[in-house]
C-alpha cells in the first residue's frame, strides 16, 4: 500500500507541470521529503568545478552521493538531462519574514525600541508563513540571514532556510550580533542634519559603543569567573560578542566609517563581519589587510555621492573581491529577495566575473557564517539545498524547475503564481454570459 | 534711424534666442550591429544611419556620408532609446499637495537640467523620461516629457517640446492619506476620490458652457456680454474632457482602476493610461478594452497595503489580455536598468524578446503620445539609440553608448567619474547618501504632513 502511494505520488509529481496550468480545486502541494536521484545533470558544484553527465542522490536531507552511475534503488528519479544543478543561493542580509508590509507598522518586526537591545532575537520574529517566503524560494534562494535593525546594537540576526513551519525548523545554524556603526552618511534626502550635527552624534554614539563594549566584557569575565550578577539580558547577550562566541555583524558604509570601524575592532577580540560596505571600493585594500569578510549590497543601488561614477555600486563587490576581500552579496530586502541572482549578475558583469559572483551567493556566505561544512556547494555530505534550472539562474529567461531545501522537494508555487493562474484568462472575461 | 537700430537689435536678440532653442542634432553611422528595431524584427549584421538627429536609413552596407562618424558595433546590439513612462528625475519639486485638484500646475516650470540622475539614466540607455507630478492629489499637475540632453543648462533644452500634454491623477492611499488623514478634507476614502473627480469634471463642463455662451453672445454685433473669469484649473479639466491631455493615473487596486474607467467612459474621455496598476491584472480585459493601457513595475510589491496582493506576472497578464503595457521605474535607481526590469517579464510570464523590449520602447511611446517620433528603429524617427555589449535582456549586458537625436551623451569608454555640471559653492563636504533599497519621489514635498519622515520612507510611491 505504501509503495502504491509512493508510485501514485511519483506519478502525480510527473504531472506537476501540467497541473500547474490546471490545478484541481482545493489541491495543496506540500514540501516532501524522500530519496531523490537527480539524474544526468550538469552539476555546478562551485567548489569542485563543473561536472557533466553527473547525478546527485538526495537522502535524509543530505547530498548522499555525487557521481556518474548511482543506483536509483528506491529513489524517485528526476531526469535532469540538459539541466543544471546548483547549490541553493544564500542571501547574506535580508528582512525576509521579519516584515510583511513595510508601511503597516503592525506587520513590521525588525526594529525594536531602544539603542542597546542585542538580546532581541530575529529568529523569534521570523514568520514562517510570510507570503514573501515562497515568492523568494522559486528564484533559487534557499537560505537567508534575517537581520534586525534600528539603534546601535539592534539585536541578533539568524540564518534561516526557507523551509519549515517554526523558526526552529528554519534555523540554519548561524547567529550574529548586529551593530550599526555610527554613520557619517545621510539616510536619504530627508536627512537634513548639518555636518556638525552628524559629527557630534557620531562621537556620542561611538563613546556609548565603547562603554557598552567594556561593560559587556567585564560582565562576561565576571560571569565566567563565577560571579552572580543581576539579571541583565542585554549584557548577557552582548558579552558573547566580546568573547567571540557570537560574531559581530557591523553595518558600516562610508569610506571613513569603514576606516574607523577597522580601527575600532582592533584588539577587541571579536569575530567581525562587515555588512553594507557601500563605499568598500574606496578602501578595499584596507579591508583586505584587516582580513575582515564583507556582506555587501544591495548591488542595484545609487552611488553614494553625486560625483561618483554611475556604476560604483555595481562594481563595488568585484573591486573588493579583487583586492582580496572575502565578499558575499545581500539584497537587504524583504519582499524582493528573489532578485539576489540578478544582483549577482550585475556584480559579475561589472567586474566580479561569474565564478566569483556565484561564490558570493553560495560558498562565501557559508564560510563567513562558519557553515561551509553544511552549505554553499554541491558536495557529498552537505545539506541538500539544491536548485535545478534549465539554464543560468542569474538570467531572467531561465526557469528554475526544482528547489530542494533540507532535502525537501519544495512546491514551486506561491501566491503570485496562483494569481497568474487565476487571472491570465479570467472567467468571466469582459462580459458576463 | 535709431528706431531701425532698435529693431535690428531686437531682431538679432530674437534670432539668438531662436538659435539657442534649437537643440543639438547629430549624425552617426552604427555598423554591423544586431539591430533590435522593436517594430520590424531583428536585423543581423545591419547598420543604422542617423543624419541631423533623424534615422535616415536602416539596412546593410550603408556607407557613411561625408563627415559622419562611423561606429563599428560588430558583435553588439542596438536598440531604440529606452523610454520611462514614470519618473521624477530632473524636477525641483514634485508635489503641489495643497488641494485635491491642482491641475493648473506644470512640471515644465520646475525642470532641473543639472540633475546628475539624468546622466545616470543615459548610462542605462534611457533617452526619454516622463517627469511626473507626485501622487498627493486626486488630480495632480501636468507632467513634462523630457529628452535626456544632459549637459544643457537650459530647462527648455531637455523638454521634449513636441510631446503631447499629459496630466497626473492619483487614486487610493496617497491622496486619501494626504487630504483625508493629513488635512481632514475629502477624500478620505475611495468613494471620496471618485466624487472629487466627478465634481471637478462637472464644474469644468459648467465653466466651458459659460465660455461657450459668452463666445456665442460676443460674436454678435454690439454685444455687451462680459467674459467669465478665467480659471486655469477648470480650463485644464475642460481640456481633459476634450481629450487634449492624456491622463496618467497612479493607481493600485482593481476597484479604483475600474472606477476611473467608468468615470472616463461617462465623460467620454478616451486618453487614459494607468500608472503602477499593481492589480491591473485583475481588470485586464477592461483596461484592454477601454484605455491606453498600463505602465507597471516589473516586480515591486508589498511596500504598502494596496500592493500586497500583487504579482510579478502583472505585465504578462495585461499583455496577454491585449492591454498596452509598459514597464517603468518611478525611481532614480530603477531607471538605470529598465532593460533588466523588462527582462523580468520573461521569467514572470514568458514574454518574447519583442514583447519585453516593446514594454520599454514603443509601448511607453504610445502611452505618451510620441510613438510617431520615437520608440523604435525606423527611418524618419528620432536618432535615439543605445548600444549594448550583449543582448539587452541578458542580466549580464552592459550599455556602451547612448544617443539622443544622433548626439552621443554616454560612452562607457569616455565616461569620466564626475559627471556633475553644477557643484554647490557653499557645500564644503559632499554629502554621502546611504539610500534604502526603495526610495522614490512620488510623495516628495509632502513630508510636513506626516508625524515622522521615517513613516514616509517606505510609503512614498
Amino acid at each position: 500500500m505504501k509503495r502504491l502511494n509512493k508510485t501514485f505520488f511519483a506519478f502525480l509529481f510527473a504531472l506537476l507541470p501540467m497541473m500547474a496550468m490546471a490545478q484541481i480545486d482545493g489541491e495543496v502541494i506540500k514540501p516532501r521529503a524522500g530519496k531523490f536521484l537527480l539524474k544526468n545533470a550538469t552539476v555546478v558544484t562551485i567548489t569542485k568545478g563543473v561536472l557533466n553527465n553527473t547525478s546527485v542522490l538526495v537522502e535524509d536531507g543530505k547530498i548522499k552521493e555525487i557521481g556518474a552511475n548511482i543506483s536509483a534503488d528506491g529513489a524517485e528519479v528526476i531526469d535532469c538531462s540538459g539541466k543544471f544543478i546548483y547549490p541553493g543561493m544564500i542571501d547574506g542580509g535580508t528582512k525576509l519574514g521579519l516584515a510583511e508590509i513595510n508601511s503597516v507598522p503592525e506587520t513590521v518586526d525588525y526594529a525594536e525600541i531602544g539603542n542597546f537591545s542585542p538580546n532581541m532575537q530575529a529568529l523569534t520574529a521570523v514568520n514562517p508563513n510570510s507570503v514573501a517566503i515562497p515568492v523568494t524560494r522559486v528564484s533559487g534562494v534557499t537560505t537567508v540571514l534575517a537581520v534586525p535593525t534600528g539603534g546601535l546594537f539592534p539585536g541578533t540576526a539568524a540564518l534561516i532556510n526557507l523551509n519549515g513551519y517554526t523558526p526552529d525548523q528554519m534555523y540554519a545554524g548561524f547567529k550574529g550580533i548586529v551593530m550599526n556603526f555610527p554613520s557619517s552618511g545621510r539616510r536619504g534626502r530627508f536627512d537634513r542634519r548639518s555636518d556638525d550635527d552628524i559629527k557630534k552624534a557620531n562621537e556620542k554614539a561611538l563613546k556609548e559603543a565603547n562603554e557598552l563594549w567594556d561593560n559587556a566584557k567585564s560582565y562576561g569575565s565576571l560571569v565566567s569567573n563565577g560571579a552572580e550578577l543581576d539579571y541583565y539580558p542585554e549584557m548577557e547577550q552582548m558579552a558573547k560578542a566580546t568573547t567571540g562566541e557570537l560574531p559581530l555583524l557591523i553595518e558600516v558604509n562610508t569610506a571613513s566609517d569603514i576606516q574607523e570601524a577597522i580601527k575600532w575592532v582592533q584588539g577587541k577580540g571579536a569575530k567581525v563581519i562587515f555588512t553594507g560596505v557601500s563605499e568598500g571600493w574606496r578602501v578595499a585594500d584596507e579591508i583586505a589587510k584587516a582580513g575582515i569578510p564583507v556582506i555587501t549590497g544591495p548591488v542595484q543601488a545609487l552611488p553614494t555621492r553625486d560625483s561618483d561614477r554611475y556604476d560604483a555600486p555595481y562594481a563595488n563587490a568585484g573591486k573588493m573581491a579583487k583586492a582580496g576581500v572575502k565578499v558575499a552579496i545581500r539584497t537587504d530586502d524583504q519582499e524582493n529577495v528573489r532578485n539576489l541572482p540578478f544582483f549577482a549578475a550585475f556584480a559579475a558583469a561589472y567586474g566580479m566575473g561569474k565564478e566569483e559572483a556565484w561564490k558570493a551567493v553560495t560558498i562565501n556566505p557559508a564560510e563567513i557564517f562558519g557553515l561551509d561544512d553544511k552549505y554553499g556547494s554541491v558536495e557529498a555530505g552537505k545539506v541538500a539545498n539544491l536548485i535545478i534550472a534549465d539554464g543560468d539562474p542569474f538570467e531572467t529567461r531561465t526557469n528554475v524547475l526544482h528547489v530542494f531545501i533540507d532535502g525537501y522537494r519544495m512546491p514551486l508555487s506561491n501566491r503570485q503564481i496562483r494569481l497568474y493562474q487565476e487571472f491570465l484568462d479570467r472567467s468571466p472575461g469582459l462580459k458576463m454570459n | 534711424m535709431k528706431k531701425v537700430n532698435y529693431f535690428l537689435a531686437a531682431l538679432l536678440g530674437l534670432s539668438i534666442q531662436f538659435a539657442e532653442a534649437q537643440v543639438k542634432k547629430g549624425s552617426v553611422l552604427i555598423k554591423n550591429a544586431t539591430v533590435l528595431t522593436v517594430t520590424n524584427g531583428t536585423l543581423e549584421n545591419s547598420d543604422v544611419l542617423v543624419q541631423d538627429g533623424i534615422i535616415k536609413k536602416v539596412g546593410q552596407n550603408i556607407s557613411a556620408p561625408n563627415g559622419v562618424t562611423t561606429i563599428d558595433a560588430t558583435g553588439k546590439f542596438v536598440m531604440p532609446g529606452i523610454i520611462d513612462a514614470h519618473s521624477h528625475l530632473g524636477l525641483d519639486v514634485v508635489n503641489e499637495s495643497s488641494a485635491p485638484i491642482v491641475a493648473e500646475v506644470r512640471m515644465k516650470d520646475v525642470v532641473n537640467p543639472y540633475e546628475v540622475g539624468l546622466y545616470r539614466a543615459l548610462a542605462g540607455g534611457v533617452t526619454i523620461s516622463h517627469a511626473m507630478h507626485g501622487s498627493a492629489n486626486v488630480i495632480g499637475g501636468q507632467n513634462a516629457t523630457l529628452k535626456h540632453r544632459y549637459g544643457s543648462t537650459d530647462p527648455a533644452d531637455i523638454i521634449m517640446q513636441d510631446a503631447p500634454r499629459t496630466i497626473k491623477f492619483a487614486l487610493g492611499e496617497n491622496p486619501t492619506r494626504v487630504h483625508g488623514r493629513g488635512n481632514n478634507i475629502q477624500p478620505r476614502t475611495r468613494m471620496g476620490v471618485e466624487a472629487i473627480i466627478r465634481n471637478g469634471f462637472n464644474e469644468a463642463i459648467q465653466y466651458q458652457k459659460a465660455w461657450d455662451t459668452y463666445n456665442a453672445a460676443s460674436s454678435k454685433k454690439g454685444s455687451t456680454a462680459m467674459p467669465p473669469v478665467h480659471n486655469e484649473r477648470l480650463q485644464i479639466l475642460s481640456d481633459i474632457l476634450n481629450d487634449k491631455i492624456i491622463i496618467h493615473c497612479h493607481s493600485y487596486r482593481a476597484d479604483e482602476i475600474y472606477m476611473l474607467i467608468n468615470v472616463a467612459r461617462d465623460f467620454g474621455i478616451t486618453k487614459l493610461v494607468f500608472q503602477h496598476t499593481n492589480e491591473g491584472f485583475k481588470v485586464a480585459p477592461e483596461i484592454a478594452e477601454y484605455t491606453m493601457g498600463a505602465s507597471v513595475f516589473a516586480d515591486w510589491w508589498s511596500y504598502k497595503f494596496e500592493v500586497y496582493y500583487s504579482t510579478a506576472y502583472n505585465a504578462a497578464i495585461l499583455t496577454e489580455n491585449g492591454a498596452l503595457t509598459s514597464i517603468n521605474s518611478d525611481d532614480a535607481e530603477l531607471i538605470r536598468h529598465l532593460y533588466h526590469e523588462a527582462a523580468k517579464t520573461q521569467r514572470y510570464g514568458g514574454m518574447t524578446d519583442e514583447q519585453a523590449l516593446a514594454m520599454i520602447t514603443i509601448n511607453p511611446a504610445k502611452q505618451l503620445g510620441i510613438a510617431d517620433k520615437v520608440g523604435s528603429i525606423e527611418e524618419g524617427k528620432d536618432g535615439d539609440l543605445v548600444i549594448f555589449d550583449g543582448h539587452p535582456l541578458s542580466s549580464y549586458t552592459v550599455p556602451q553608448m547612448t544617443f539622443v537625436d544622433g548626439v552621443k551623451y554616454f560612452d562607457i569608454k569616455e565616461d569620466a567619474d564626475d559627471q556633475r555640471i553644477k557643484v554647490s559653492p557653499t557645500q564644503m563636504v559632499e554629502p554621502i547618501m546611504l539610500y534604502g533599497g526603495h526610495e522614490s519621489n512620488c510623495m516628495q514635498d509632502t513630508e510636513h504632513l506626516f508625524e515622522t519622515t521615517n513613516s514616509l520612507f517606505h510609503t512614498n510611491y
